[in-house]
């Protein structure tokens, strides 16, 4: 079985953002870009099930669309264990976009099971891996906690109003990861680092696309008016706030 | 181009969030000149689907079909698509959550449509488009443009006011147009979580974190949410201790969530916690540094030991709840 894990690159969740261009563009300096966290944790749970002789895990690889640029991103992702790496060449300018550019890659190679994150924390999409699978014309499965392979059948846990569901599909599918899946995301070790520099990034050439969206700026958001503090020994005063103030209880 | 409104019923009762979508999609249709439809998947009772009338929808399309068991987003999509096609819609608006993240995306593929996902307000114009959203995990807003015919909205719960608008809609029962295709989707297992009342539904939530030093020292908190009618959460280190179920963590990996009132209590305020629970009305922080970063999100602060202030809240709250 060979999995897919689909990464995107964000910026550091500790960044301050900022606009340029009349607020109209991410101020990129000193940005640190990161693994979109539940991309990380996809990829570790891709790895543990590798490891595991009886999941029957052969191939873990990684795909990301994005400009040269993004290489040191997909470097860390092959340092932490992937096998090997695809990067549809161009800008990544919309899930649209994004996600006609990973059907390409799924299409030319052969993958069972195709993991994305439930959304990337920059622009809170949520939408590429639902148009993959139905840009595919695969089963989707949204809101992943748990991901089991047992002689290559896998198993789901998926995370339902009031409670969860375990489940089986055939492959190939697309899976939409979201917490749990994996505990902690693996870092990469130094041995891995090594070994990342000679792994094979295949650079694919994108398609023609028309991003069906646009942002046309951005704000941020109004402060919070300063907090009122209340004495600890007389909480009644919270809850007379909470009452007649806020008018929330 | 009418407006399609996704319903979503929990065992044949609508939640909340239904009437928000509905009262968003009926001023969404005003904005447009058209009309709001309902779309109900499931099986749910004449009387429940009349609730919709109250938020102004004249007209409710009632799909049952046993091929909607399991929740399969490609078969889902294919009926909403359906519905889409046959009333010509123009915008469907949907909830931002696991449902609407499902189904949003595969629709959008299927009709050719953009998607503004967890839009936080109706539209400020229609031509063009444009509708805003929260990006940055709630540190900005991007304003949206969308650029095709057919337009699609997962709307962010609690963002927007229920308005009442009674009229008498028509109920139609329509076919689910699934061409007899079934699902490859087996459950094999169905784990219902404990009573606690859904933490994406709930209007208020007393949330726990590292300042609470054991899962023993839960129970005022439980106390707190019990006596306000509220659902339980807890910060990330919480769940990965154990101290509670991973259900309950919020934040950046954990659930969006978005009530009326948020209790911050033993909770230090790091930017990826904020990012799940500031869209919350209110926040309250409690918390024994005066410099924790979630004062600067809260709007009520207490400083002081969670251990002391938490049973004089709770013995306060019992007392003006007997007056
Ligand atoms: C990629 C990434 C994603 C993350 N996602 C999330 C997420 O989704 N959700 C999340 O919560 N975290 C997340 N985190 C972790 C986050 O950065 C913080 O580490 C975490 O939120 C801290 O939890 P805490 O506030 O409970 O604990 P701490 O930071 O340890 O804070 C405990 C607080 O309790 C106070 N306190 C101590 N004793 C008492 C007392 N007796 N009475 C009152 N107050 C007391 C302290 O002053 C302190 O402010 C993420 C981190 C990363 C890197
Ligand atoms: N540029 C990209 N390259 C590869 N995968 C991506 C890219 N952008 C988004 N994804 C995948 O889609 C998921 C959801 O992203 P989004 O729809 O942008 O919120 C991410 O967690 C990734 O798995």
């Amino acid at each position: 079985m060979n999995i897919l894990v689909c990464i995107s690159q964000v910026p550091d969740t500790t960044t301050r953002v900022k606009f340029t261009g009349n607020n109209t563009k991410l101020d990129t300096t000193g940005i640190q870009w990161v693994i979109n966290p539940w991309d990380e944790l996809s990829l570790t749970r891709s790895l543990e099930l590798k490891e595991d002789a009886s999941a029957g895990v052969d191939r873990v690889s990684v795909a990301h669309v994005g400009p040269a640029s993004s290489e040191p991103t997909i470097r860390k992702a092959l340092a932490i264990g992937a096998d090997d790496a695809y990067r549809v060449n161009t800008e990544a300018s919309g899930a649209f976009p994004v996600a006609v550019q990973l059907a390409k890659v799924v299409r030319e190679e052969n993958f069972d099971v195709i993991l994305c994150g439930i959304e990337s924390s920059d622009y809170n999409g949520s939408s590429v891996g639902g148009m993959l699978a139905e840009l595919l014309d695969y089963p989707s499965v949204s809101g992943i906690s748990g991901l089991n392979v047992e002689n290559g059948e896998p198993e789901l846990i998926r995370e339902i109003d009031g409670g969860k569901e375990v489940l089986s599909l055939p492959v190939p599918f697309v899976g939409i990861v979201q917490k749990g899946i994996a505990k902690e995301p693996r870092i990469a070790a130094m041995r891995g680092i090594m070994q990342a520099r000679t792994k094979p990034i295949r650079v694919i050439d994108p398609d023609e696309v028309e991003p069906l969206a646009e942002y046309l700026d951005f704000e941020p958001p109004q402060p919070r008016p300063a907090c009122i503090f209340i004495d600890p020994d007389h909480p009644e005063k919270l809850i007379g706030l909470l009452q007649n103030e806020a008018k929330v209880i | 181009m009418s407006v399609i409104v996704y319903t979503e019923n929990w065992d044949g009762k609508f939640k909340k969030l239904s009437f928000e979508l509905a009262s968003y999609a009926t001023k969404l249709a005003e904005m447009l000149g058209s009309e709001a439809v309902a779309l109900s998947l499931g099986p749910v009772g004449e009387e429940e689907l009349r609730k919709l009338g109250k938020y102004g929808i004249s007209r409710i399309l009632s799909m049952e079909n046993n091929s909607l068991e399991p929740f399969d987003p490609r078969l889902y999509t294919g009926a909403i698509a359906s519905a889409a096609g046959r009333e010509s819609a123009g915008v469907i608006i949907m909830a931002n959550n696991n449902t609407g993240k499902a189904l949003a995306p595969r629709l959008a593929v299927r009709l050719k449509a953009a998607i503004c996902p967890g839009a936080i307000r109706l539209p400020e114009s229609t031509a063009p488009f444009v509708v805003s959203k929260r990006v940055f995990s709630g540190n900005a807003i991007a304003r949206t443009e969308l650029k095709t015919g057919v337009k699609i909205i997962t709307l962010t719960q609690n963002s927007f006011d229920l308005v009442e608008r009674p009229v008498e809609p028509r109920i139609e029962t329509i076919d689910a147009g699934l061409d007899g295709g079934t699902s490859p989707l087996r459950i094999k297992e169905v784990q219902k979580q404990s009573g606690n009342l859904l933490l994406t539904d709930a209007e208020i939530v007393v949330s726990g974190g590292r300042g609470m030093k054991s899962s023993e020292n839960w129970g005022p908190i439980e106390e707190l949410a019990e006596l306000l009618g509220g659902a339980t959460a807890c910060s990330r280190p919480v769940s990965d201790e154990g101290w509670r179920p991973h259900e309950e963590h919020t934040g950046q990996t954990g659930k969006i969530i978005a009530p009326n009132l948020y209790f911050a209590i033993g909770i230090s305020g790091a930017t990826q916690h904020l990012a799940g629970i500031s869209s919350s009305k209110y926040i309250v922080a409690i918390n024994n540094d005066k410099d924790a970063p979630v004062f600067e999100a809260a709007q009520y602060g207490i400083v002081g030991d969670a251990s002391k202030v938490l049973p004089k809240l709770v013995k306060a709250l019992r007392k003006a709840k007997s007056e």
